[in-house]
């Protein structure tokens, strides 16, 4: 006998209950591909960082130079939009869900430029107000899902397309391919990331983010698809966006195909080569020494005026506990004064 | 049910409140930026980096648990660090038998995964009380100071205006979906492609609500005057108290760095 929950229902108690951003993805269960502070190596993330900077500078000049003033609500406006649509989720089996991520469907409706801007205000967005993924890892959290992700999806869309020729077919089965792979080679170039930094081994860290990924990525893959075939059904114009941007994109096409094609290489080589942990290693000891470099001038030194590491941290918590201790009385001291001010 | 827009920022009046949000910004990225460098096993240059965290949520009188829950966020991603206690090399402390395979936890895997972990904590709670104490407008002026561009600045202060616009559509359409679909407890109905399509073409409908609402929107702007021009007001100068205090902190973080250095 089957028990059918329609009382227990959300709708049954009406009443307005507030919840937080956090929350809503809590429950949807969030990609893990935010990667947080501490997780990347300082010269990754910098690399990262002045990659994402050169890829959003041109970007942006494109944007400039294609749109007209209709640019800023449109971004504006489309990014909230993407942001909205990550939370939308379907039970994939068991606790999984499948959930949008949107670089795909952003880059196909709106064309490649102007969907990194959007990804990009997305990401930056999630990690400044949500402390999804961190400040410093932000340059590697645009790369991979608002420049590897767009760049992706767009080349993959691109080329289904090309090879369908005018048959609507190439569209739906586009959109899976370019939804699922933007996913997949954004999640293994967040892999490859994770293992030059140290943090991850690249034997365990890409087979391991890439197999999640391949699942994951088949939700994105069919909602990118769906979502077309209702924007096909609905406003058949926006869809025809990609024959003129066929001209101005054939660099990021290209690109796009590249970055895929290499990773998809690259991925294998750097998980099942037996040397993969020892080339992992070695970047480390090559990341490593370039940083000792500099303060190689004052040798055995270990904490000013004592040598043991042990005492040195109890002196360190001593230290700490002192100043939390100042900061807190001086807190206490302003609110004292201001509330004395305040007072009659 | 709403979204809630301003979630993240807890009004207030405290010191860290009133301090210039470009002064709090760049404490932020320095101490992030200070942390990251600070290599593995530095134990006490992490310890007086807690006393500085802590220092300033002491400052921003939110109470200490408020940050501390907010920062549980960031734990689950620790898994991908999990690996590095089994494989880095070292002398091994724990050996656990599975099956023919032995595996053994490292000394210095132990002392890397740790690390991590601690830093990632770190950093996590210094972004919660940025976002904490500062508004969003107040962010936006602090992103300008740092050079970053004008129509990015000006497409994110955009989409702040719609985030809880779309986002209270998105779950009014989850609403509608779940209103709809009664299923077994446990169990969802339909297969994996429907539930798929059905998702998707929410995703499609509210892309194209998005799509027309911007439409309009810029309509809107066109009749109020919209040239294509971005406006804003021309930045304060820092007064010397901030400057003062922003070099001051500077320099402690960068005696922690180094101290840090030199132990790791």
């Amino acid at each position: 006998m089957s028990t059918y929950d329609v009382l227990s229902h959300p709708l049954a108690p009406v009443q307005a209950k507030v919840i937080t951003v956090p929350e809503v993805f809590a429950r949807s269960g969030p990609t893990p591909m935010h990667i947080p502070d501490g997780f990347l190596s300082t010269p990754v993330a910098l690399v990262m960082w002045i990659v994402a900077i050169i890829a959003v500078a041109y970007a942006l000049l494109r944007v400039n130079r294609d749109l007209d003033e209709r640019k800023v609500p449109l971004m504006g406006v489309m990014a909230a939009t993407i942001f909205a649509g990550q939370m939308l989720n379907f039970s994939v089996s068991g606790g999984t869900s499948g959930h949008l991520v949107g670089a795909a469907l952003a880059a196909i409706v709106l064309g490649p430029w102007a969907a990194i801007l959007v990804m990009t205000c997305v990401v930056g967005t999630q990690a400044l107000l949500f402390q999804d993924g961190g400040l410093l890892a932000l340059g590697a959290n645009i790369v991979n899902m608002g420049v590897v992700g767009v760049a992706v999806g767009y080349a993959v869309y691109l080329t289904v397309r090309r090879l369908a020729g005018e048959k609507d077919w190439g569209m739906f089965v586009g959109g899976f391919a370019s939804g699922w792979l933007s996913i997949v080679i954004a999640a293994l170039f967040c892999a490859l990331q994770l293992a030059m930094s140290g943090t991850s081994p690249a034997n365990i860290a890409v087979p391991a983010m890439g197999g999640i990924h391949m699942l994951i990525g088949i939700g994105e893959g069919l909602i990118t698809a769906a979502g077309l075939a209702l924007l096909y059904a609905a406003r058949r114009d926006l869809l025809a966006v990609d024959k003129v941007q066929t001209v101005g994109g054939r660099g990021l096409w290209i690109a796009g195909l590249a970055v895929a094609i290499l990773l998809a290489i690259l991925s294998p080589l750097a998980s099942t080569h037996p040397d993969g942990l020892e080339w992992v290693a070695e970047q480390q000891g090559f990341i490593e020494a370039a940083r000792d470099a500099p303060y190689r001038l004052i040798p055995d030194y270990v904490f000013p005026g004592i040598s043991n590491e042990a005492v040195a941290t109890v002196v360190a918590g001593i230290v700490g506990l002192v100043t939390v201790f100042a900061v807190a009385w001086l807190v206490a001291t302003v609110r004292h004064k201001r509330g004395s001010v305040h007072a009659p | 049910m709403h979204i809630n827009p301003f979630d993240s920022y807890r009004a207030g009046d405290s010191l860290l409140h009133r301090l210039d949000p470009r002064v709090k910004f760049s404490f932020t990225l320095a101490f992030i930026l200070t942390i990251s460098l600070t290599p593995a096993g530095a134990w006490p240059a992490y310890v007086l980096l807690l006393a500085f965290v802590l220092s300033a949520s002491v400052a921003s009188e939110l109470g200490l648990t408020f940050v501390l829950r907010r920062a549980v966020l960031a734990l689950p991603f620790v898994l991908a660090a999990l690996p590095i206690l089994l494989t880095a090399s070292g002398q091994p402390i724990l050996s656990i038998a599975l099956g023919g395979w032995s595996l053994s936890v490292t000394a210095s895997g132990l002392e890397r995964f740790l690390s991590i972990a601690i830093k990632s904590w770190l950093s996590v709670q210094m972004a919660v009380l940025l976002t904490a104490t500062t508004s969003l407008p107040d962010m936006l002026v602090a992103m300008r100071a740092l050079c970053i561009p004008r129509l990015l600045v000006a497409i994110l202060s955009l989409m702040w205006r719609y985030l809880f616009v779309l986002a209270d559509e998105a779950m009014r359409m989850m609403r509608a979906r779940e209103a709809r679909s009664a299923s077994r407890q446990g169990r969802s109905g339909g297969s994996l492609t429907w539930r798929a399509h059905v998702t998707g073409g929410m995703a499609g409908i509210l892309f194209l609500r998005g799509y027309e609402r911007s439409e309009r929107i810029y309509n809107a702007m066109l009749a109020r005057g919209f040239d294509g021009s971005i406006r804003s007001l021309p930045l304060k100068p820092l007064s010397t108290a901030e400057r003062l205090i922003l070099i001051l902190v500077l320099i402690v973080l960068l005696a922690f760095l180094l101290l840090g250095r030199m132990l790791g």
